[in-house]
């Protein structure tokens, strides 16, 4: 039963009976609720409307190219780590008609696609997803031209965050300051507490909106021994990272081996299938094609989601700039972590690790960006060994 | 609503005034606004989104003057399907026009230098912009040096031109071709050749290069030897391109995007990048 | 310890040098080996050293974008490797590449420059010779840009 209405900073508990309303209010207020449901053998990404579509007490075990979903024995709701679905299909849809152009009066007529934009309210965005959209909102709306598409989903988009308390198998928050606990860029934030006493959130207000929706719901204020229970889920999260990536000065090394020879290495293991881009969620590349109806008097522009490890991708008259699998993952990776940085001000990585689970040879880019930036073999190219010198040079 | 946030990716229409066509594949063609008045303005060394209808749409650089009034005028050679659509276009005609993008070649930072130009093929239909602004406001430079170089005579772009502007006093003009016909009584060599002799002041030059790279590479490395500074010498990269607003990440060359941190680059920010094979 | 400059003194390239001179050239010179695809240097390098080759095969190579590594010519036993470190400032203007196992004799451009500078009788030998090497390398260069056989020729 809740007194006065929550404002932004409070924190408050919401009962397991109670996050059905949550769902509810949501939907009262036109959201589209987007959660995590099981679905083909994985944890993914589905409009929702009740709390039993959740997957109560499943987890993954997650391993560089490998997925199980794992029954926890417990019916935490959240108790899964991030698995191949990312927020990105919604705010940046992988398909979208950008304009259409009509040929009329001997001239050329374009009307831009400009409908309204739908309202997500995404439930159950973890940390290191929470810091991808941040990094999405400044690569597509920061920049000297902003793409109107994402900026009208994002501006609608309502963000529920849950906090992690266990880490996967191949996620590193840790090491990129992205988690495991949420401390902005959410509506509202969750932490699920759960154990043979208790089964509740504690929920944490960060905008006006989420307190608005937070009105309609009923919790009580958080006391001490609540935020304490909380903060152990999440420092057990944080102590348990399988993963470390060494980011002190990474851009730099990084950008000093372009010529390394592991490149080759995991070159002729790479399948250049480009799951990792499909899978991450910062990834941003598009292409767009052009298409005509068959009496050319009506043309469209589509955009695509597009992904660097394609050959077509850097066509140039002529041939590619990077025919080499060698030079593609290259240029993934080394935009991932250090270009990226040039560019945009912040590591394009966020430790989520699902180009780790979800590569199917299973390469590692915390394992590589070691070996690659680690140390002694950094540095372009080397000159000829020497046998003996007996110059006095 | 996104009437808040305006569409890049959408074009502006723009008709065909006049076709013409150079050397082989390559072709030129003049713009102006489909709705009428109007101009466009833009810098030298910029270029436009071009989109043939149901086509396609691809990069292109302005080849006409900025100056007052500006002529938006194209040229390019028909090496894949847009561009092959785009030789097909008539007087008349209206296309799709995005733009104009990209860093400028530096025409103010060059004012009180000597400027040497060096263009490679159909490299020099960018720099024929800056050639533009820098005739027009004649008194702001020193010695102005345009080298040009291309396959054979046969090859050589603006041929007219080039002669007109051989005839000023006040600007010199050298061609060479790599390969000659029996009529041809100029040079002959790769246009790094007339580098070493041309008539500015490697002290006080800004030079200005654009060709395919290892042409480029070369000449900035003959200006160097010659005592230009790295600083001082500009280049002008090419990349694929599907928005030319750096939103779809297609341009990147090592940490730039050609379209917004380029085309035209200074030398000493990309030299090393220019030695990393495939970057 | 066996010195270098027994065979220094057997390069042909070398051949009519003097005992005097082959000594000072032998304290600029190191044995080197160089495994098949390794780059020996790179264009835009300094040229710090040059070399000849004992045995193998070297690629001199441009990288075109696009069209790939494109190899302009192919030295081998006998032959030298680079004159850049003899034109300021001395930077390579092609990329080398070994295309098979490969032994050289490098020697110091650096070192060897200041020892021309100060036996002139030394510098003469050496730039006659290399006169000689670039003068073929130049005629042969020529006769390749005539793209003798192609069909339209």
């Amino acid at each position: 039963m809740n007194g006065q209405s929550p404002q932004v900073g409070d924190t408050l508990v919401l009962g397991r009976q109670d996050l059905q309303s949550l769902i509810t209010e949501l939907g009262r207020e036109g959201y589209r609720v987007i959660g995590p449901v099981l679905g083909g053998g994985a944890i993914v990404h589905q409009e929702l409307t009740s709390v039993d579509q959740l997957p109560a007490g499943w987890g993954s075990e997650q391993a560089p190219g490998s997925y199980r979903l794992k029954a926890r024995g417990d019916r935490a709701l959240f108790g899964y780590v991030s698995g191949p679905h990312i927020w990105r299909t919604y705010l940046h849809p992988p398909v979208v008609r950008v304009w259409r152009a009509v040929r009329e009066n001997g001239g050329l007529r374009l009307i831009a696609d400009d409908g309204d934009a739908p309202r997500f309210a995404f439930f159950g965005v973890r940390p290191c997803d929470l810091h991808a959209i941040a990094i999405q909102d400044q690569v597509l709306t920061k920049g000297p031209y902003a793409d109107p598409c994402y900026a009208a989903r994002r501006e609608q988009a309502f963000i529920v965050a849950v906090n992690c308390g266990r880490a996967g198998g191949t996620c590193f928050c840790v090491s990129m300051k992205t988690g495991p606990k949420a401390t902005s860029g959410f509506d509202l934030a969750l932490t699920e507490i759960i154990d043979e006493r208790r089964h509740d959130f504690l929920v944490e207000v960060g905008t006006k909106a989420g307190a608005r929706v937070l009105g309609g719901v009923s919790c009580r204020p958080a006391a001490e021994a609540d935020t304490e229970a909380a903060a152990r889920v999440v420092a057990e999260a944080a102590a348990e990272m399988g993963r470390v990536l060494d980011t002190s000065g990474l851009k730099e090394r990084l950008a000093r081996s372009y010529e390394h020879p592991r490149w080759a290495a995991t070159a002729s293991r790479c399948l250049t299938c480009a799951n990792c881009t499909m899978v991450c969620p910062t990834c941003f590349c598009t292409t767009v094609e052009d298409a005509t109806d068959l009496t050319g008097s009506q043309a469209e522009r589509w955009r695509k989601w597009d992904s660097c490890f394609s050959v077509e991708f850097s066509y140039l008259h002529g041939g590619s700039v990077r025919p080499s699998a060698r030079a593609r993952y290259r240029q993934w990776m080394t935009h991932k972590l250090s270009t990226w940085v040039d560019q945009f001000g912040t590591s394009g990585c966020v430790g989520c690790g699902r180009c780790i689970t979800w590569c199917p040879v299973g390469i590692d880019i915390t394992e590589e960006a070691a070996v690659i930036a680690g140390g002694e073999q950094a540095g372009q190219g080397r000159i000829g060994a020497k046998e003996n010198d007996d110059g006095d040079a | 609503m996104n009437g808040a946030v305006l569409d890049p990716m959408l074009p502006l229409p723009y008709r065909v005034r006049q076709t013409r066509r150079e050397t082989g594949d390559t072709f030129t063609f003049d713009l102006s606004p489909a709705a009428g008045g109007g101009s466009f303005a833009f810098a030298a060394g910029q270029f436009n989104m071009l989109y043939v209808p149901g086509v396609g749409e691809v990069p292109i650089s302005i080849s006409g003057d900025p100056g007052e009034p500006p002529t938006l005028v194209h040229t390019t050679r028909a090496v894949g399907a847009v561009t092959r659509a785009m030789r097909q276009l008539k007087r008349g005609d209206v296309i799709g026009v995005r733009g104009p993008y990209g860093v400028p070649w530096p025409v103010a930072e060059a004012e009180g230098n000597d400027v040497v130009i060096v263009a490679g093929g159909i490299g020099l239909a960018p720099l024929r912009s800056a050639v533009y602004h820098l005739l027009r406001h004649r008194d702001q430079y020193g010695k102005i040096v345009l080298l040009y170089g291309t396959r054979t005579p046969a090859d050589i772009l603006y041929r007219r031109e080039l002669e007109q502007w051989r005839a000023r006093f006040d600007l010199e003009v050298q061609v060479s071709v790599d390969r000659a016909t029996p009529d041809w009584r100029g040079h002959v060599g790769v246009v790094t050749t007339l580098i070493p002799k041309a008539g500015f002041d490697r002290l006080n030059t800004v030079a200005m290069v654009c060709g395919p790279e290892v042409m480029m590479r070369h000449a900035a490395m003959d200006l160097e030897k010659r005592g230009v500074a790295p600083t001082s010498i500009y280049v002008s990269m090419e990349r694929n391109m599907k928005c030319g607003v750096a939103l779809c990440g297609h341009c990147q060359f090592g940490p730039t995007f050609v379209c917004k941190d380029g085309a035209v680059f200074r030398y000493d920010r990309v030299r090393e990048l220019l030695a990393i094979r495939e970057i | 310890m066996e010195t270098l400059k027994p065979v220094l003194a057997e390069q042909p390239f070398l051949h009519g040098l003097d005992d005097r001179h082959l000594d000072l050239m032998v304290g600029c010179a190191s044995n080197v080996r160089f495994a098949p695809g390794e780059f020996i240097f790179r264009e835009g390098e300094e040229a710090n050293h040059f070399y000849v080759i004992r045995h193998g095969r070297v690629a001199i190579e441009v990288f075109v974008p696009q069209r790939g590594a494109i190899t302009i010519e192919t030295i081998g036993e006998g032959d030298l490797l680079g004159w850049s470190w003899l034109v300021a400032p001395y930077h390579w203007r092609f990329d080398a590449r070994a295309t098979e196992l490969t032994r050289a004799i490098a020697l110091d451009a650096r070192c060897l420059r200041g020892k021309c500078d100060q036996d002139h009788d030394l510098g003469y030998e050496l730039f006659k010779r290399f006169v000689l090497v670039i003068e073929q390398r130049l005629q042969a260069t020529r006769m390749q840009l005539l793209d003798l056989y192609s069909v339209n020729s």
